[in-house]
């Protein structure tokens, strides 16, 4: 909860005054974008301490504020030069944060983290108390992981065995790892693919093996970070399903686009692969049922006749 | 008038945290410039009064004594600067990395608000938060239930709350609960707490809840009683522990999902025989089914008759709908 009015700004005052003491000089926009203010509301918080200082408030008392050329300097703030404490919140946050890392490979290795965790839980006292009640827990995945950390601090190419869920195999590829991603609670790599020649996402729970190579991974531009694991726009398929009511929370579930409610639901879905639509409506067993493509149709016939067939007649 | 009030609450802190004795209440009076403004006492009082409550409620530690316990002294006031004050703290370069990291993986506004003040007061003591290192671990944590920021709150707070919660596509009914945490599994928010109706353990997903929560009560009522683990009352809803084994044959090299929850009988003519524990049939039947006829259902036969139930359900749907076309 951020507080508002003059709670809220002498909260970010007493954060402000000792942050500018350490960085003597810093520019107006650089300060207001740390602090998430605009420029007006920062020169304005300035104003306000320029007037505040020790009992006497005689010159020598105060704050002192100058701005020249858009740089700030501050002095004579020694009583309020150090942070207030951490409020519960703010220990929370950072430690569910810091804590959901565990699972997540990392080149830092697990030692630092649990030496930062202990590190602020010391300085939060009972602030830290309450962390625990909020935790995040990320699919991460143990038989990867000192491959994937190795792999990315040395910056070498890695040989992956991967199952593909669409195809329902395990393929085998070498990668140039980039970096790795949480995105919905699961981790994922994210490497160049030798064998795609492409940019791609393995999401680390699925990976067989991972084997670090001698071979340097080879230099490319980092791509801009992405926000979701599956692009439904981007998505080379666009699947139509007729969705009755005991399916229905397909739609929320998975990118859909309701093309008609009556008679009955129809649904565009986005996917990567047909055979990911394939398994979805075989899975459902008749409460999702395919239209277009014809391929999807067919596909997911001869899968139903095929399986039904090795149960004979019984 | 925000302005003036902060300037007075600014030099109040200043004039408590600078006092190396006990200030009294006249002496505040003087030293703070906007209480002199005060037309009468019983205003200072008042406004004296409520700056005390909000520095307490913002965490600052207000004491309250006297300088000389034998005499009579008059009650006076101060900070104490090694209570108020983020105590030293210092990271290597590594420590500083991963701090960086959790600097900006939270992607909803009120931990991304609470973590980066948090990160401020870090960098205002001196700590050099490297945002830029580590740039090859990216998690990002986002909470897109409506319901996140009322919780979170409630939950910070330890307050009580109300809402509307409707399970499975039924109607919403209002549940009160004590909550005792938020836990984010697998990418989904949810709540435990005390369902004050039922009188029991609950664990609510956010995307259910409608509407908004209410929290009431004070702040503080709600405990959390010792041993309630509340990450392992999630992962209990969300994996249940298995009760049965079924039996089933899977062609060579695939369905490495259920290979990987079971355990391998036998192996051989490019056919393994697996045995994997379960706990709801439908559930293991609809995964079995989604395989096609890479997998088929040894027994029991409760399992075998559900996964051929879904078969002949998807291809009765599609002839009906040709013969509704044909129509």
């Amino acid at each position: 909860m951020t507080p508002g009015g003059a709670v809220g700004q002498l909260a970010r005052l007493l954060a402000l005054i000792p942050w500018l003491l350490q960085r003597p000089g810093v520019s107006i926009s650089a300060a207001a974008g740390e602090f998430g203010i605009t420029e007006t509301q920062l020169r304005a918080d300035l104003g306000l301490a320029f007037f505040c200082g020790l009992p006497g408030h005689m010159p020598d008392d105060l704050i002192d504020v100058s701005l020249e050329d858009d740089r700030i300097v501050v002095t004579n703030a020694d009583t309020i030069a150090r942070p207030l404490r951490l409020a519960p919140d703010e220990a929370v946050a950072l430690l569910a944060g810091l804590r959901a890392l565990v699972d997540v490979p990392s080149p830092a290795g697990p030692d630092t983290l649990d030496r930062v965790i202990a590190k602020l839980e010391r300085a939060a006292g009972d602030a830290a108390d309450a962390h625990r009640h909020v935790t995040v827990a990320i699919e991460g995945s143990e038989r990867a992981q000192e491959a994937l950390s190795t792999a990315l601090r040395l910056r070498r190419r890695l040989a992956l065995r991967y199952y593909v869920p669409a195809r329902d195999e395990v393929t085998s590829r070498e990668v140039d790892p980039i970096r790795l991603l949480v995105v919905d609670g699961h981790s994922y790599l994210e490497a160049w693919c030798l064998l795609a020649d492409d940019l791609r996402l393995f999401r680390l729970d699925r990976i067989e093996t991972a084997e670090v190579l001698e071979t340097p991974t080879e230099p490319r531009s980092t791509p801009p970070l992405r926000e979701t694991a599956f692009d439904a726009e981007a998505a080379p398929w666009h699947v139509r399903l007729a969705v009755s009511p005991s399916a229905e929370w397909v739609v929320d579930a998975y990118p859909c686009v309701v093309v008609d409610r009556e008679p009955e639901v129809i649904v565009e879905l986005s996917v990567a692969d047909l055979g990911w639509a394939r398994q979805l409506v075989l899975r459902l067993g008749g409460a999702l049922r395919p239209l277009d493509p014809q391929q999807l149709v067919d596909e997911v016939r001869q899968d139903a006749e095929q399986a039904l067939a090795r149960y004979g007649d019984d | 008038m925000a302005v003036p009030r902060t300037e007075r609450l600014l030099n109040l802190v200043i004039c408590l945290l600078a006092a190396t004795r006990y200030v009294t209440k006249e002496q505040v009076r003087t030293a703070v410039p906007q209480y002199a403004d005060c037309a009468s006492d019983e205003a200072f009082e008042r406004m004296f009064e409520r700056d005390k409550d909000d520095l307490r409620e913002m965490g600052i530690p207000l004491e309250t004594g006297s300088n000389d316990a034998f005499f009579d002294d008059e009650i006076g006031y101060r900070i104490p600067r090694e209570a108020y004050a983020l105590p030293d703290i210092a990271f290597d370069a590594e420590e500083l990395a991963v701090l960086g990291v959790a600097a900006r993986m939270w992607q909803h506004a009120t931990l991304a608000g609470a973590t980066g003040r948090a990160i401020r007061k870090l960098e205002a003591a001196g700590v050099d938060v490297d945002r830029e290192a580590l740039s090859i671990v990216e998690p990002r944590i986002d909470a897109a239930e409506p319901a996140f920021a009322a919780l979170w709150d409630a939950v910070q707070q330890r307050k009580p709350v109300r809402f509307d919660y409707a399970r499975g596509g039924g109607p919403a009914a209002e549940r009160s609960v004590e909550p005792w945490g938020l836990v984010s599994w697998h990418g989904r928010w949810y709540l435990v707490g005390h369902d004050q109706d039922r009188d029991d353990t609950r664990v609510f997903r956010l995307s259910r809840v409608h509407g908004d929560a209410v929290s009431y009560g004070s702040a503080g009522s709600v405990v959390v009683p010792a041993g309630v683990n509340i990450n392992e009352s999630v992962r209990m809803l969300a994996r249940p522990a298995p009760t049965q084994t079924a039996r089933l044959r899977v062609a060579a090299g695939r369905a490495l999902p259920l290979r990987r929850q079971g355990s391998v009988i036998s192996d051989d003519e490019g056919e393994t025989l697996l045995e994997v524990p379960f706990d709801d049939v439908e559930q293991l039947a609809s995964e079995v089914a989604g395989f096609g006829p890479a997998v088929q259902v040894v027994g029991p036969a409760a399992v075998r008759d559900a996964v051929t139930r879904r078969l002949m359900g998807v291809l009765d749907a599609l002839t009906a709908s040709t013969t509704g076309e044909a129509l």
